[in-house]
């Protein structure tokens, strides 16, 4: 009887959060699902195996490049200069190891990510000395590193672009896990979660505090397996034409062990707490003892780090880097698919997983509009419509809350 | 009722100065939890504060009043490591101690309530709590502890109309967020707490419910030093009173010394008839 009390009172709460407008995903993936549900109606190719999984692939530079953008989100801050960051980040590491110089790819990669982070560090650095808005420090970023950029890749005297032929690094993208492989990931990822939901729900429920119901818990793994099913079926039926080609793309663990690990430190460290106080009020965190530099400088350099990893996986995509890259445009479709996914733009509020369900719909757009055969210029706008839909959503349903963010 | 001030004895005040000490406070500082002498702060030419003593005791409740702008936060920032004061002397048990930024006064004992509470919206009522000093089990958050401790130092303070100690700070009401905001203070075994206008902006039954708080908190021994302009509330809860006026501690003493109009006269005029101002007539 206790626990149907119990069960009620938390139902009753999740429900206030609800109503109070802090709905979480939902409204969301119910926008992604609709957006799905339209485009498999244009055309039948949409759900296909070759082409979910060219979205899946996608969307992983969008998902980075916005779990970079997030760390400063959640402090109110903006990087405007993320997009370049990784460019620059992608250059070094094909330079490095497909031209002259012959490096291996590992160190490449790891000069390529230091890089990337130092500039992430040096954004930070400059906006908490010069006192100045990180929108404007980070939009000269945006400028600059594009100088930077354009000057280190047309020196290679390859006509502005410098393709890749490593294979490791090729392999990022285009490279797959085999299907027993990924069936063992999908199943540990889904094991991993399920045991750690269970084991802090039993640690609660004996130190004697309100826990989810055991129901709930249940219906959360079942959810999470379902999807891992999903996810295994469409990675692993043959999706070549000419050939078989079939097993989960290596840049798939690489963005879930970015979000497992981005994750972990904004929900499970003092860091991350004090990055969501400083969001919320810098001032009453400064008061408690916060040395709120410090965490606003290591924003900027994860960011950085995290744009790394991003321009990496585009390279590795492209096939290639070229100086034409549409960075400017690309950063902010990143900030979008945070905002669309939930972060919100004056700090406080935000989670790693916004990123992957705001860079899933933003790589859906293109990917979708492109089967039926719209233009560009038609997918911008669209773009555009989802953009403000999704924050006109949130907008309304929070103007109902208590929460004033 | 007339209070001569205490007698002046040079040779056990702190600087040796040999005019009377003002405005009622004890020669000696060692007695009290905090005593302050001579506390001075200027901002660029604007004075904000002139020489002030203060004398707050353990298991006390002292109201510092004073009209708007003379000088009451800036005094509390002064002990609170938000402000380094110009000049003077800060004693905590008698021995002279340094406050130089919040984390200094929070190690001492010190918790500050602010007006505006200094609490995260964003966050919940435990993560507001433990903001600052968070409780971590093998490199990661402890949030049972956290928790449990939460809950516990709510039901001590007898804060029962918060549902969940995990909903957002944002979503409770004024009275709750003050008693939130007191009750981090409590949490830090803190040994005086500063509250600055806790019951400004609430109505009546939430006024109730941080008075009794305040009452709580004395009664175990912490000293309480609370601003406040609300006498109402002043002479409902508080055992000594401090007066400010334009930057200087006028008058201070035992709550029983005081009423309503010469609180008034002392906070509008500086002096007040029905108690000799000690500034002026030392000699009486």
């Amino acid at each position: 009887m206790e626990e149907v009390v119990e069960a009620a009172s938390k139902l009753r709460l999740q429900l206030k959060r609800v109503y109070q407008g802090d709905a979480g995903l939902v409204p969301i993936l119910i926008g992604l699902a609709a957006l799905v549900v339209y485009f498999q109606i244009r055309n039948s190719v949409f759900l296909s195996a070759s082409n979910l999984t060219n979205l899946f692939v996608q969307s992983c530079y969008f998902i980075l490049l916005s779990m970079g953008e997030i760390w400063l989100l959640l402090l109110g801050e903006i990087d405007l200069s993320l997009g370049f960051n990784s460019g620059i980040g992608a250059s070094v590491a094909v330079i490095l190891v497909d031209t002259k110089y012959h490096w291996p790819w590992f160190l490449a990669v790891l000069l390529a990510l230091a890089v990337t982070t130092a500039i992430g560090a040096l954004n930070g650095f400059l906006v908490i000395r010069l006192r100045l808005p990180s929108f404007i420090v980070t939009l000269a970023g945006l400028l600059g590193y594009q100088g930077v950029l354009i000057y280190v890749v047309d020196k290679q005297g390859t006509g502005g672009v410098v393709p890749l032929q490593n294979k490791y690094i090729y392999d990022m993208v285009n490279g797959n896990l085999t299907p027993f492989a990924t069936w063992v990931f999908v199943i540990a990822v889904i094991a991993f979660f399920s045991v750690s939901m269970l084991r802090s729900d039993r640690r609660r429920r004996s130190s004697g505090l309100v826990t989810r119901p055991a129901w709930v818990t249940l219906a959360k793994i079942i959810m999470l397996a379902g999807a891992g099913l999903a996810v295994v079926l469409i990675f692993n039926t043959d999706r070549a034409t000419f050939t078989v080609i079939r097993g989960m793309p290596f840049a798939i663990p690489i963005v879930m062990a970015v979000l497992a690990a981005g994750s972990l430190i904004l929900i499970k460290t003092r860091a991350g707490r004090y990055i969501y106080a400083i969001g919320g009020n810098s001032e009453a965190a400064r008061r408690a003892g916060v040395n709120v530099n410090r965490y606003r400088l290591m924003a900027f350099t994860l960011a950085g780090l995290t744009a790394g990893i991003a321009g990496l996986i585009y390279c590795s995509r492209l096939g290639g880097i070229s100086d034409g890259i549409d960075a400017g445009n690309l950063v902010l479709e990143s900030v979008a698919a945070a905002v669309i996914g939930g972060t919100s733009l004056f700090g406080g509020r935000g989670k790693m997983i916004h990123a992957v369900v705001g860079g899933l719909i933003i790589a859906t757009i293109p990917n979708g509009m492109g089967l039926i055969g719209m233009s560009a210029s038609t997918q911008y706008i669209a773009t555009a419509l989802v953009l403000l839909a999704a924050v006109t959503i949130d907008s309304v349903a929070r103007r109902g809350s208590t929460v004033t963010l | 009722m007339e209070i001569a001030p205490e007698p002046n004895s040079s040779a056990t005040s702190a600087d040796g100065r040999d005019e009377p000490r003002g405005s009622g406070a004890d020669p000696s500082p060692t007695q009290h939890l905090l005593s302050l002498r001579g506390i001075s702060k200027n901002f660029g030419p604007v004075q904000a504060l002139q020489d002030c003593d203060l004398d707050v005791p353990a298991g006390q409740v002292t109201a510092l009043i004073g009209d708007n702008g003379a000088g009451k936060s800036t005094l509390i920032k002064c002990i609170s490591g938000i402000y380094a004061p110009s000049s003077g002397q800060i004693y905590w048990n008698g021995k002279e101690v340094h406050v130089h930024t919040p984390r200094d006064a929070a190690d001492l004992g010190i918790a500050t309530v602010y007006q505006d509470l200094a609490l995260c919206d964003n966050l919940d009522i435990v993560e507001n709590m433990y903001l600052g000093r968070e409780e971590s089990r093998y490199g990661l958050l402890d949030e049972i502890k956290m928790e449990l401790a939460t809950k516990k130092t709510l039901a001590d303070l007898s804060v029962t109309t918060v549902q969940s100690v995990r909903q957002l700070v944002g979503s409770l009401s004024g009275g709750q967020r003050q008693a939130v905001a007191v009750a981090r203070a409590v949490m830090r075994e803190s040994q005086l707490v500063i509250m600055d206008e806790p019951t400004a902006a609430l109505g009546v039954s939430q006024t109730k419910l941080v008075l009794e708080l305040i009452r709580t908190l004395a009664d175990r021994g912490i000293a309480v030093l609370v601003i406040s302009h609300n006498l109402m509330d002043v002479f409902s809860v508080a055992d000594r009173i401090a007066v400010m006026y334009l930057g200087a501690i006028v008058h201070q003493g035992p709550i029983a010394s005081y009423d309503t109009t010469s609180a008034v006269e002392l906070i509008t005029t500086g002096e007040s008839k029905s108690i000799a101002s000690s500034r002026l007539s030392a000699s009486l």
